[in-house]
């Protein structure tokens, strides 16, 4: 496809990016000063972010632009000192999505780095705070050229507004000995299946899966992501034995007690006199924290799964919410069990779209309707594992013991107190 | 565009596999163990014996083509042509064989100038969004101001002599883009919107009253306008209006600041996923370098240095010494605007006679 890329070569005036060239760390003042050389538009890029280092000022203003047939994905720009920079006048993001788990060929990242130079500026940032890729600095025309020659090369384009949005996850079980479940086939799954909401924003805000192969999250999930999907595993941990004494010979049993068995937050972990240690299981809530320090002794039960939680975001509007447990277990090994997933988010999207608000993520959703609420319309039935404590305050609505309430007939009381609890497969356990 | 023949959509995410390194990809789920060779430098062990390692390097994010072509040829001379980035921005080099770390680092150090680090019980890359470079809402910057302090923090970054890691994030506006962090740096407003009435045809008005959290904004008829009001005591400065709508700019050159936010994390381990709390506030948006963020963010990691215990995170460290020592031992005042008035605020206060005296 042919492309036109020819911007006004500018003289650099940048006397205060200038001084972040000094420095231990890598410049990224530097690098794009030299590259500048090549793209043009680049230095006109670092002439305004001088003028707004020295007048503490933006000067990008936002619009809406979108490739043929998606709805999200550009994030595009105008500067407003287009007049002295006229190739900013048009500057967009093109929000292209990561292979999951951010691997990659060199093949394939020069070809990112190829098509990123020849249709528009040529820089990258690998990687934005979503998982994409993100190549800035690409015209309105520009900005559909490279995304056609980047699907015809097999990427596609990032989410953006109220949509899905692109997915990250951990390195997961390519390299990882704690990892529980598949992070990078699972993302890769939840990307291919809801690609049409990734593209086509019909969501009331936007909604982000996250995925970390263990409770250690090294995919910021929890705190960063609508629904976590983090590995997990029930019964037992595995405990080698003697390798449980090799750390403490090697160690000292006074840094097995101070690092591992008083940091255990449910104090389940025992040392024995014969430098064993036993573990009442049942306390255990997989924190992670014994087996990241004993990590050759100690590892994930065999019976392995995913705990999904919820609501997890940043600050705007109702400040930051950390995700809540609704799914306490559920195995995520075979087809069966993506399709089952999948179902489940689907039920989630529906309950929340139907009844959320403009601009309402879904933490904030059920801070606004309750999480018996929420449970409700996803059908889910309440677990003990999903609060920290039950509630304080006495003043409750118990639909059960409201006389009268359906069609203003009397209904009788149903004796709560010794109904039997229903045996579910979480009260079983 | 209607005479050209579109790419084929909806392709999904792309293939990990072709993109995994060889030793990665056969022994895919088959991990036994990793260890910490150097600060930098892991070695994850297969089940069957086979190793890979992994050296870590703090990339600037923001990277040229040519820069991106360098990284990668180094990864083509001593990774099979094969590398990964991190969470946090880092680049991961990945070779399967020992005696390629040597050269490898020192073309990483020399050639690409990034440092080798960020594993274990040390600073990692800071977490940052677009700040002026491309953000239409910013009020201060993200790669420079992240550059500056990271300069500051390189030797911790190059060390493992932290007792745990310690993640800093930094954001440019009050969305807080970037990820919550044991320290964490956050640009902060002052004063209500100032909105330009003439200007407002451009914002869809009803979203813009519906989207105030603190429900400050209603709709008014200015100057023969249609545009809303901001009622002053409500609002809070979170410039979640600005983002709906530029014209209610929320930024101010003169007055905006930075503040410091310490004791958040992601991980479960030891203690749930925790919020970070307020440290400091009131720093100056200085441009180029920001010497007082670097400054503060300096003081509070000497002193988790000096006094945390091992896989103490920052958080873990305050909460065991206490508040009151944290503010004693950073010599940060504590002030009334670090008593949360949030719905959050009860749960906040210390409702017992545990105190230290």
């Amino acid at each position: 496809m042919s492309v036109k890329n020819d911007a006004k070569v500018m003289e650099l005036n940048t006397p205060l990016l200038d001084q972040l060239e000094s420095g231990g760390w890598p410049s990224f003042v530097t690098d794009l000063k030299a590259y500048s050389k090549k793209r043009p538009q680049v230095g006109q890029l670092l002439n305004q972010l001088n003028e707004s280092y020295e007048n503490r000022w933006n000067y990008w203003i936002g619009t809406v632009l979108n490739v043929p047939g998606y709805g999200g994905g550009v994030i595009a720009r105008l500067s407003q000192k287009a007049d002295k920079y006229p190739d900013l006048a048009q500057f967009h993001t093109v929000r292209v999505i990561e292979p999951p788990g951010w691997v990659y060929s060199t093949k394939n990242l020069r070809q990112l780095a190829d098509i990123s130079e020849k249709h528009g500026a040529g820089i990258l940032q690998l990687h934005g705070m979503s998982g994409d890729v993100l190549l800035l600095g690409f015209n309105n025309d520009q900005s559909m050229s490279v995304a056609e020659e980047l699907m015809e090369n097999g990427w596609d384009i990032g989410g953006s507004g109220g949509a899905l949005r692109t997915l990250q996850c951990c390195v997961g079980q390519a390299r990882c000995e704690m990892a529980c479940y598949d992070t990078m086939r699972v993302t890769k799954h939840l990307t291919d299946t809801f690609i049409h909401y990734l593209h086509r924003p019909e969501f009331v805000y936007k909604f982000k899966f996250k995925l970390s192969g263990c409770p250690n999250d090294c995919a910021n999930a929890m705190m960063r992501s609508d629904m976590p999907i983090m590995g997990t595993w029930r019964g037992e941990m595995q405990i080698d034995q003697a390798k449980v004494r090799e750390f403490i010979k090697a160690k000292g049993r006074a840094y097995v007690i101070d690092n591992v068995l008083t940091r255990c937050p449910t104090k389940c972990i025992s040392l024995k006199d014969d430098d064993t240690i036993a573990v009442e299981h049942q306390d255990c809530v997989r924190c992670m924290h014994c087996i990241n320090v004993m990590h050759k002794a100690l590892k994930p039960g065999k019976d392995k799964g995913v705990t999904i939680c919820m609501g997890g975001k940043r600050t705007l509007k109702i400040g930051d919410t950390i995700s809540t447990v609704i799914v306490p277990f559920m195995k995520l090994e075979t087809d069966e069990d993506l399709d089952r997933l999948t179902e489940f988010v689907e039920k989630v999207w529906e309950f929340w779209n139907d009844n959320g608000m403009d601009h309402e993520r879904i933490g904030e959703f059920i801070a606004r309707v309750g999480l018996a609420t929420f449970l409700d319309g996803i059908g889910i039935e309440p677990d003990a594992r999903m609060v920290v404590r039950p509630r304080s305050s006495p003043y409750i609505k118990f639909e059960e013991l409201a006389p009268g309430r359906i069609g203003g007939e009397q209904t009788k009381m149903p004796p709560v107190w010794n109904k039997e609890p229903e045996t579910t497969e979480a009260a079983a356990r | 565009m209607s005479e050209t023949k579109l790419a084929p959509r909806d392709q999904g995410a792309p293939d990990y596999k072709v993109n995994l390194h060889p030793v990665m990809l056969k022994n895919y789920g088959k991990w036994d163990y990793h260890e910490r060779v150097r600060p930098g430098v892991l070695v994850h062990v297969a089940e069957n014996g086979d190793k890979i390692w992994t050296i870590r390097a703090g990339s600037p994010r923001t990277l040229s083509a040519d820069k991106v072509r360098e990284i990668c040829a180094v990864a083509d001379k001593y990774c099979k042509g094969f590398l990964r980035f991190t969470t946090r921005a880092n680049v991961e080099f990945l070779v399967d064989n020992e005696a390629a770390i040597q050269p490898l680092i020192a073309e990483v150090e020399g050639k690409l100038k990034f440092p080798v680090g960020g594993t274990g019980p040390s600073v990692s890359n800071v977490a940052h969004t677009q700040g002026w470079m491309h953000c239409n809402l910013p009020g201060s910057d993200a790669a420079g101001s992240v550059k500056a302090l990271l300069d500051e923090l390189i030797d911790d970054f190059k060390n493992e002599r932290l007792p745990n890691r310690v993640h800093i994030s930094s954001s440019c506006c009050q969305i807080n883009c970037s990820s919550h962090a044991d320290i964490s740096v956050i640009v902060q407003h002052h004063h209500p919107p100032r909105i330009n009435h003439g200007n407002m045809q451009i914002c869809e008005l009803p979203k813009v009253v519906a989207i105030c959290p603190a429900a400050a904004i209603r709709p008014a008829v200015v100057n023969g306008h249609e545009s809303v009001e901001v009622v002053k005591e409500k609002c809070m400065y979170c410039g979640a209006c600005h983002g709906q709508c530029p014209s209610m700019e929320i930024r101010d050159a003169e007055t905006d600041t930075l503040s410091i936010w310490v004791g958040g994390k992601t991980s479960n381990a030891r203690t749930p996923p925790t919020l970070m709390k307020l440290a400091v506030w009131g720093l100056p948006n200085n441009p180029p370098r920001w010497p007082e963020v670097g400054q503060a963010v300096r003081t509070i990691l000497e002193a988790y240095k000096k006094g945390g215990k091992p896989y103490e995170r920052v958080g873990e460290w305050i909460e065991r010494i206490g508040w009151q020592r944290f503010f004693e031992v950073t010599g940060f005042p504590f002030t009334r605007y670090h008593i949360d008035d949030s719905p959050e605020a009860l749960s906040t206060f210390n409702r017992s006679t545990m105190v230290r005296i």
